[in-house]
């Protein structure tokens, strides 16, 4: 197995998207463009200039050294950011929430897994493989940056968004940590003795015991306060969420968990993106008066008693009621299918311009990065991408792929194996 | 939610001897049965009475005609025209039809009709939602070798999961047993349509097919008791068989001449004997490409067909074999990495598989691809295209049409728009082939089982009642 990470890696290394050691300057031209931080513009351009987005609009001047790019016909677009995922750690699609055995059943693709419940202290950075095959096919779908989390337990751990491009997961980071995750759903009912108010009830407790941690600390080196519900150095890692510096990623489905997580947000304060939502629409005022982002899969409107009332116009629903809505499924064809999810969504109800917005300006904003990523604005980071047509339809591809103002390659494993196959017998 | 994928993705093989075209419509002579003709009576025993017969009945509906629609039959180019659904039958498709009095006129302006879609591996009803222990019905994983079990045993009508296919255009599926064992059982092919029981949904006249699964799952499954390896698992697959075949001359002989005690019934091998004879199709879970080569000789040495291998990950590594072996193709349009045998996974498999000039087939094995079987479908077919391959829409209509309909023997009464075909059709809003297409109406055997339009025509199940989300087909 080792050994063909190994060779796997090698094979990559000439694919992998790697910065330019000098800056260029690209003018996208006569495409339509969508900036999400506005309305469409028609026959405009986009210009990149060190790695950044320059301009924006039908009149731009293109300096004479420019590489120009013909848009015309063509569809340009934020970066895509997905934020719902293990992109990066293990060497296959790894998405979270795969614990099945059948799943792990691949060896070293479950690095986002740690012992024990609560892992507030532990950050999946370290284990990003910035050659994981993944990651040049989710750049095939226009996907520039992701969310990589850690996978399981009441408090799962600090996940990290990273670029979608970097010889070493340092040179990947965007943001580390970028969130807490945590889950208040079925999943979690284990954690709680096996109920999910246990599970609430142990989660309200690590907050009130890091508060108690901060505020006592000299106390607590001298023995004088009982036991903490969590060692310090778990405590401590939850100061930042306390501070409403760093988000608490809550996945809840029902209606229940959904209340719970908003309640508990008030109480302590806390920065809270919701995770799953399958009932959401149900008290989809709440969340928004909380102005609680809700991450959704777009697939997801199969009844459990995790949800029973989910359905497919769930972000539909959420959107109308002023609910920040996110998209971010995982798809078994893997990051790549993000813009699909999104049209799903449209197909189910939500405004074209929302699903674009959901997939790029608002996760960007809701994990802390909107003034880097998800809109065409000037000085934003040049995560780019040019799409043949709509790119929400299966017809359309995404055709250039800038991350940092560099072009991507998009090439991956999967376009080897299809080049190696496309006449049988193959010719090895 | 949490639900996580299920452990049951699996991939059937078939038997390349067919049984006969099915009877068009109403109910025909279950199939795979062992004696000439059902029999009943007190001197009768068991083997010579019906084996759990479909009860399907044909239910009426007024004639309806849809005008100016794309029609996309599955058998030739699309056309701009009508098409008249009467009696359960498709009656004719043309530029301009009449309507026969009573029928419901539907203007079809900037619609699309296809045939209903027909999903060749799914677990609705076996492995039922929501998911819990007391529904998780799929795998009988006490044994290797379980060809005794029958998926249709296990199904359960009431599945939520059945309205959101339905409105997502199925009219046919085959369930399956899941994947956990080397020969997990037999299928059960059924109308998606309401019904208490699993016997109204039958398909008549469809014969059986028989789960079988290679690679990652049984090994895993039966790791500590063995088969452990793939050899092991091959190694299990020819021992059934060589049982099978002595099973098989046994009551054969017997049957000639119906002397003395008949021989025991066995039901494992009862099974594994119709595999022999042909009348029972070999639906094969299998992803590597080497390791369907090996299941193609297997098949030779006992002298079956495989008619479908499923998955099929690696299909396009191997589609010259199989469209030699006459074997179809069941995969997902770009399902990769959830394991060590999915690796290799790319978007253009059905597209190479189809130039190879093997079936393929777009399946789900998913209660979420189930609802979006068409955009499956043209994922791959753009993949392809994209990638060089040609594939019309013809064909990518096929692979979830008439190909699977093949697959499952049914193809002479099911799969194409075509005068004397079931009227199992669907009206969609838009191309099927865009993202943002819906279906507005799905006719099941002439049967409108859902219009979007009409909360009346959206199947609730008993489970939907008075704790499911309204509206089906959301």
């Amino acid at each position: 197995m080792s050994a063909m990470i190994r060779c796997g890696a090698a094979v990559l290394l000439g694919l992998i998207g790697t910065r330019p050691l000098t800056a260029q300057t690209i003018a996208i031209t006569n495409a339509t463009v969508y900036p999400v931080s506005g309305p469409k513009l028609d026959g405009a351009t986009v210009l990149i200039r060190d790695g950044r987005i320059a301009a924006v609009g039908r009149v731009v001047s293109i300096p004479a050294q420019a590489r120009r790019i013909d848009g015309t016909g063509k569809v340009v677009t934020p970066g895509l950011v997905h934020v719902q995922g293990a992109l990066g750690l293990g060497v296959g699609r790894a998405l979270a929430e795969e614990t099945d055995e059948e799943y792990t059943a691949i060896g070293g693709t479950t690095d986002g897994e740690h012992e024990g419940d609560v892992s507030a202290a532990f950050n999946v950075l370290a284990a990003i493989d910035p050659n994981a095959v993944a990651i040049p096919v989710a750049r095939m779908g226009g996907v520039t940056s992701a969310l990589t989390m850690p996978t399981s337990g009441l408090i799962a751990g600090q996940a990290v968004l990273i670029h979608l491009t970097g010889q070493h997961s340092a040179d990947m980071v965007l943001l580390t940590p970028a969130a807490m995750v945590a889950d208040l759903g079925d999943g979690s009912r284990s954690a709680g003795g096996g109920s999910r108010a246990g599970a609430l009830a142990r989660l309200r407790a690590l907050f009130a015991d890091a508060a108690i941690l901060r505020r006592r600390r000299a106390d607590y080196d001298q023995n004088r306060i009982g036991q903490l519900s969590a060692p310090a150095d778990q405590l401590e890692a939850l100061y930042p969420v306390l501070d409403g510096r760093l988000p608490l990623y809550v996945n809840a489905n029902r209606q229940s968990d959904i209340e719970n997580a908003l309640a508990l947000a008030a109480d302590f304060r806390l920065r809270l993106i919701l995770r799953g939502g399958a009932e959401a629409w149900r008290v989809a005022g709440q969340i928004a008066r909380a102005g609680a982002p809700v991450v959704l899969d777009t697939r997801d409107n199969i009844p459990s008693f995790d949800g029973l009332q989910a359905r497919s116009d769930n972000a539909a629903l959420l959107r109308e009621a002023g609910v920040t809505v996110i998209l971010a499924g995982q798809d078994p064809g893997g990051q790549m299918n993000l813009r699909f999810e999104a049209g799903h969504a449209v197909r189910n109800g939500l405004k074209w311009d929302d699903a674009l917005a959901a997939i790029t300006v608002a996760p960007a904003r809701a994990f802390g990065l909107a003034d880097r990523l998800g809109t065409l604005e000037p000085g934003k980071v040049a995560d780019i991408v040019v799409w043949s047509g709509d790119p929400f339809e299966f017809s359309t591809a995404a055709e250039l792929v800038f991350i940092d103002g560099a072009e991507m390659s998009l090439k991956s494993r999967m376009t080897e194996l299809r080049d190696r196959y496309k006449t049988l017998p193959p010719s090895y | 939610m949490t639900r996580p994928f299920t452990s049951h993705r699996a991939a059937l093989a078939l038997l390349p001897l067919l049984v006969a075209g099915c009877a068009a419509g109403g109910v025909g002579t279950p199939a795979g049965i062992t004696s000439p003709a059902p029999a009943t009576g007190a001197n009768t025993q068991s083997w010579e009475r019906a084996q759990y017969p479909s009860t399907y009945r044909r239910r009426p509906n007024p004639p309806v005609l849809i005008t100016n629609a794309t029609i996309m039959t599955a058998a030739g180019p699309e056309q701009r025209g009508s098409i008249l659904l009467q009696d359960g039958r498709i009656v004719a498709i043309g530029p301009t039809l009449a309507a026969p009095a009573g029928a419901s006129v539907i203007d079809g302006t900037g619609k699309f009709v296809t045939p209903g879609l027909i999903d060749d591996h799914s677990h609705l009803g076996v492995y039922a939602a929501p998911g819990t222990f007391g529904e998780n019905d799929g795998n009988e994983a006490t044994n290797p070798v379980t060809a005794e079990v029958w998926a249709e045993h296990s199904f359960w009508p009431q599945d939520p999961q059945i309205p959101l296919a339905i409105a997502g255009g199925i009219t046919t599926i085959q369930v399956l047993p899941g994947s956990a064992n080397l020969i997990g059982g037999r299928s059960a092919v059924v109308r998606l349509i309401p019904a208490r029981t699993v016997q109204e949904m039958k398909f008549p006249g469809a014969p059986y097919g028989l789960k079988m699964a290679c690679g990652e799952n049984p090994k895993r499954v039966y790791q500590n008791r063995g088969p452990s390896t793939r050899m092991g698992n091959m190694a299990g697959y020819r021992a059934a068989y060589i049982s099978a075949e002595e099973y098989r001359r046994k009551w054969d002989t017997w049957l000639k001449g119906r002397k003395g005690d008949p021989p025991a019934r066995d039901l494992k091998l009862e099974t594994l004997a119709d595999v022999l004879r042909g009348k029972i199709l070999v639906h094969n879970h299998c992803y590597r490409g080497d390791e369907m080569a090996q299941m193609l000789d297997l098949a030779t040495e006992f002298g079956f067909k495989i008619r479908s291998f499923h998955h099929v990950v690696e299909g396009y590594k191997v589609a010259d074999l199989l469209a030699r072996a006459g074997t179809a193709a069941s995969v997902w349009a770009d399902w990769w990495g959830f394991k060590m045998e999915s690796f290799d996974g790319i978007p253009e498999n059905a597209a190479l598989i189809q130039q190879a000039g093997a079936r393929a087939i777009i399946h789900s094995d998913s209660p979420e691809g189930i609802q979006r079987l068409n955009q499956e479908a043209a994922k791959a077919m753009y993949s392809g295209n994209r990638a060089g391959i040609p594939v019309t829409r013809e064909q990518a209509l096929r692979w979830i049409t008439a190909n699977p309909a093949w697959a499952l023997g049914i193809d002479s009464v099911t799969g194409t728009l075509e005068p004397g075909k079931a009227a199992d059709v669907v009206l969609w809003s838009g191309d099927p082939f865009s993202i943002y297409s819906r279906a507005e109406q799905v006719y099941n055997d002439g049967w409108l089982v859902f219009d979007r339009n009409d909360p009346a025509r959206q199947l609730k199940t008993d489970f939907n009642l008075g704790q499911m989300a309204p509206g089906v087909g959301r």
